[in-house]
């Protein structure tokens, strides 16, 4: 005679085999996805809004300028004028020639008249900063440069 | 689970855009240390742009809404002749913009970037009649030449004024 007696059931464990094949594929989809932020940046950057730029394929000729007022946990040391930042450090306008000679000893040769000196730059900022910037490139021979904007929506 | 996995994989390479900056590119003149050539004012084939420390836009001496600037440019681009105020052909037309130290940087990106438009605009146009193709689309470097020769970006940026210099 069978027993009605239900013996208590262990709920199955579940299989654990493939957990790390799943681990590995995240990982590797993190890995190559993620753009890796080489640099902390210390100034505002709320850019402004355009519709005309091109898109900047070829990242390894881009040289990054960083301008704006330094921000709120680093005021009390720098002050709120609008600053420039070069890799990590934040610089002077004069600094910019030597800057830009670092970045084309970077590159590979045949590059290095290419350089890209891209300008990401605070909305509130005033041009003469922009201004005495250009001056520098200009001195220093990097003519190519590039206002790097967010997309503006059409309103209409 | 293999393909759960893979299907999360694909997923996700689908979905994900990764950031890719865009940006006006500019070229700079190269450095001189002689002072640049004063600008003929009157000349008819220059458009004075110029914008104040106020933010304030200037076209000819007008002032004029950023809205309204595209429009006049390509009209003062593409005149050909017609207007004895404006350009002769766009391979002489001068767009002339200058600001001051103290405008934003922000109106300086609208105004650049709508004078920008104008000529992008008359790129496109001057492409499809041609070719029945945008300009960005073509693809043939003879074509996109042509395109370019036809409406050279010819944008002259002067130094800026120092009125604003003080402020902010």
């Amino acid at each position: 005679m069978p027993s009605f007696v239900k013996k208590p059931r262990q709920a199955p464990g579940i299989n654990t085999a493939s957990l790390p094949d799943i681990v590995f594929i995240l990982l590797f989809f993190f890995m190559v996805a993620t753009r890796m932020r080489e640099t902390d940046i210390k100034v505002k950057q709320v850019l402004p809004q355009a519709t005309e730029m091109e898109k900047l394929e070829k990242k390894d000729l881009l040289s990054y300028i960083y301008i704006g007022a330094p921000e709120k946990r680093y005021q009390k040391e720098l002050g709120t004028a609008p600053r420039l930042q070069l890799n990590d450090q934040l610089a002077d306008v004069e600094d910019i020639a030597v800057f830009v000679e670092a970045e084309k000893e970077k590159m590979p040769d045949e590059n290095r008249a290419k350089i890209i000196m891209a300008l990401k730059v605070d909305k509130e900022v005033n041009v003469g900063i922009i201004s005495d910037v250009k001056t520098e490139l200009r001195k220093a021979n990097a003519l190519k440069l590039t206002y790097i904007t967010n997309k503006r929506m059409e309103e209409n | 689970m293999a393909d759960i996995a893979f299907l999360l994989l694909i997923f996700f390479l689908v979905t994900t855009e990764i950031a890719i900056d865009e940006g006006i590119n500019v070229v700079l003149p190269p450095w001189t240390n002689e002072p640049p050539p004063p600008i003929e004012t009157n000349n008819r084939n220059t458009l004075i742009v110029n914008l104040n420390a106020r933010d304030q836009l200037q076209v000819e001496e007008e002032l004029t809404d950023v809205r309204m600037l595209r429009d006049l440019t390509k009209q003062f681009i593409n005149n050909n002749g017609v207007d004895p105020h404006q350009s002769d052909n766009p391979q002489v037309a001068v767009v002339s913009f200058k600001g001051d130290r103290g405008t934003s940087y922000d109106m300086y990106i609208q105004v650049y970037n709508e004078l920008r438009g104008a000529y992008n605009d008359l790129r496109d146009e001057a492409a499809k009649r041609k070719f029945g193709k945008e300009f960005t689309e073509l693809t043939d470097t003879t074509k996109i030449n042509e395109i370019k020769d036809m409406y050279p970006i010819r944008i002259s940026e002067a130094e800026p004024s120092e009125f604003g210099a003080g402020t902010k």
